[in-house]
């Protein structure tokens, strides 16, 4: 009276469908990983250039320096990662290129900060040291406030990195700020650093202060 | 506690597509067995047929009922009507007694008592060998009970054959995708009825032999479905239900969201008390594929609209919470990724695909049903319309008659 091997058959189509739609996850989680890595790999290309460039002419002018210095995709792939890490799961991949990430952010933090010491213009960086390891509230609201901050100010560089990279370079960097896990989230600005949660209209001050940095207008970022 | 609730997730997006590839591979092999007949259909013998027309205030639509049943192509002399007024306080009885003179037409008045005393009282009266009825709100096509007819004619062993119900009055949003849905449910309906599982002989003109209720007893009151509670008992006794996808019967159909409400409370209320009365029936290879796939899949849908609706709150609750979080630390602020938007950043989780999947199979049901009914097939924006607004109203009533049976809370009539 009941037809089994329908039954059966219907299963193994609705398996077959599941099978479908996770490899198609795959696909395109595949192709996102793929084009991360195309953007870490021009970064790393535009970092490597700046610096020959910067080791090739040491009498080059600074203005020449700094137009083609550092690349402004930075951002972009921090963001893409971020998105990443919560929508393409926990993989040892997203997980590479989030340590490669950190390491060509130190880079051009380094090379940011030579130019700035030889052509004497103080470059606008913020080093910002969050985890995700636990639940970290106050990481997330500052994330947003140097996101808010970035937007404003477009010259500034935020570099962010996760305390718990598995990362010798990133490890080395919480060793010479001196950055400790229950101090978290720790803002580095001009050598000095600052923990716990610090809001927009306090890093805006410092900021100004410190830079002289110009708020840009929303219109203007448009444009550009 | 995510990952058990992706679990659960998946194992309710899984039973969803396999109820529907179930119902779809169900069509693929009967597609041959569909037909919609053109014209009046004959039959060999014309039995004698009683339909009883329970009343209670349908003074706006009654007359018209009768009238339908009135111009049913089948011979006069073999058509008995009832009408039964169950004790309305309108002019319902006053409009009925204008038929009293016709030689096919009794009718009768008692004190209110619920439609299935209506029903049942019809049943004492009845003299023929086939018995239906048909709710004072639904008008009967002129050729629905000939086609009826013709599936006893052809298989003594049918007890039982439902019509089609189509939508009769569509004139707000809310009717618009009801008609939707109900072209969908002649898909559902008949499927179940080549499976031999269908669990609702609806009020609107489900036509069965005598022999059903002599050997099963009257309606009860079964949660204020009865309709739904015959189906359940026919099954138990292995009494074989058929469909008649060209055997139309229009019926009017609520034009309030809170109207509706009220109808879907009292139809899954119904259901899920039916089926806990019946639980014995579950997964009993002796009851076929209405123990293994309709209440199943009934009950399984209930649970996964609630779950989903619960689990749709939890990531609401969670994004406006971010948001609130957002405005506390940094004020009204639109990043910059607002102006130029990525691809990169379309998810492309593997539920995603499963649920496009889902709405994919849940559309072509929607055209199977149209086809099944009108011959053809064309989309229409009303079927986009239904899912939107289905999706966000139906889990509410789904949840209302859960707790109505946890608290035993009976729903009314209207």
């Amino acid at each position: 009276m009941i037809d089994w091997k329908k039954y059966l058959i219907v299963f193994l189509i609705t398996a077959t469908l599941f099978l479908s739609a996770s490899y198609l996850s795959n696909y395109f989680g595949g192709k996102k990983i793929g084009e991360l890595q195309l953007i870490q790999d021009k970064i790393a290309i535009d970092i490597l250039s700046s610096e020959t460039q910067y080791a090739l002419l040491s009498d080059l002018s600074c203005r020449n320096v700094s137009g083609t210095l550092l690349s402004g995709e930075l951002a972009e792939l921090g963001k893409k990662l971020e998105w990443g890490e919560e929508n393409l799961g926990d993989s040892e991949e997203v997980r590479n290129l989030k340590r490669y990430y950190s390491l060509l952010e130190i880079k051009d933090y380094l090379l940011a900060k030579k130019i700035s010491e030889r052509c004497r213009v103080k470059s606008a960086f913020i080093l910002y040291f969050y985890t995700t390891l636990e639940k970290c509230k106050e990481c997330e609201r500052e994330g947003l406030v140097l996101t808010a901050l970035r937007d404003k100010y477009p010259e500034l560089r935020v570099y962010s990195f996760d305390y718990s990279t598995d990362l010798s370079a990133v490890q080395s960097m919480l060793n010479i700020f001196k950055i400790e896990d229950t101090k978290l989230p720790a803002l580095v600005i001009e050598d000095e650093v600052l923990t716990g949660f610090h809001s927009l209209e306090e890093l805006e001050t410092r900021v100004q202060e410190s830079f002289k940095l110009q708020e840009t207008k929303p219109e203007e970022t448009q444009k550009k | 506690m995510s990952s058990i609730s992706n679990i659960i997730f998946y194992i309710f997006i899984f039973s969803t597509v396999y109820a529907q590839v179930f119902l779809l591979v169900t069509f693929l092999e009967n597609r041959k067995k569909i037909v919609i007949r053109k014209g009046s259909v004959k039959l060999s013998s014309y039995p004698a047929v009683t339909i009883v027309v329970p009343c209670w205030n349908e003074e706006t639509t009654v007359e018209k009922t009768v009238d339908s049943l009135l111009a049913l192509n089948y011979p006069k002399d073999k058509l008995k009507i009832f009408l039964i007024d169950d004790g309305s306080t309108d002019s319902t009885w006053g409009i009925i007694s204008k038929f009293e003179n016709y030689p096919n037409i009794k009718t009768f008045r008692k004190e209110n008592g619920g439609k299935f005393t209506a029903l049942n009282l019809g049943l004492e009266n009845l003299k023929t060998d086939f018995f239906g009825g048909l709710d004072a709100d639904s008008f009967a096509d002129s050729e629905s009970l000939v086609r009826i007819m013709s599936y006893f004619e052809k298989d003594p062993s049918v007890m039982a054959v439902a019509p089609s119900l189509i939508v009769h009055n569509s004139k707000t949003l809310i009717q618009s995708v009801q008609k939707i849905e109900y072209l969908m449910a002649v898909y559902f309906k008949k499927m179940l009825g080549l499976l031999g599982a269908i669990h609702v002989t609806p009020g609107p003109l489900t036509v069965f032999r005598k022999r059903v209720f002599d050997d099963l007893g009257p309606y009860r009151h079964a949660h204020s479905t009865e309709d739904m509670e015959i189906a359940y008992r026919m099954q138990k006794n292995n009494y074989k239900i058929e469909h008649c996808n060209d055997a139309y019967v229009y019926t009017s159909i609520p034009g309030t969201v809170r109207k509706l409400f009220r109808q879907r409370l009292r139809w899954i209320y119904g259901f899920i008390n039916n089926t806990i009365d019946y639980r014995n029936v579950l997964f009993r290879k002796k009851y076929g594929d209405f123990s293994f796939f309709t209440l199943p899949a009934g009950i399984v849908s209930i649970f996964a609209v609630s779950f989903l609706l619960g689990r749709i709150f939890y990531n609401l609750g969670n994004f406006l919470y971010s948001k609130v979080v957002q405005y506390q630390t940094v004020g009204i602020h639109f990043t910059a990724s607002l102006n130029n938007f990525d691809l990169f950043f379309i998810s492309t989780k593997s539920f995603i695909f499963l649920e496009i999947l889902i709405f994919s199979l849940v559309f072509l049901s929607m055209i199977l049903g149209k086809q099944m009914v009108e011959g053809k097939w064309r989309p229409s924006w009303n079927m986009l319309y239904f899912l939107l607004i289905f999706s966000v109203i139906a889990p509410f009533w789904l949840l209302k008659a859960i707790y109505n049976t946890i608290i035993s809370e009976k729903p009314a009539w209207r």
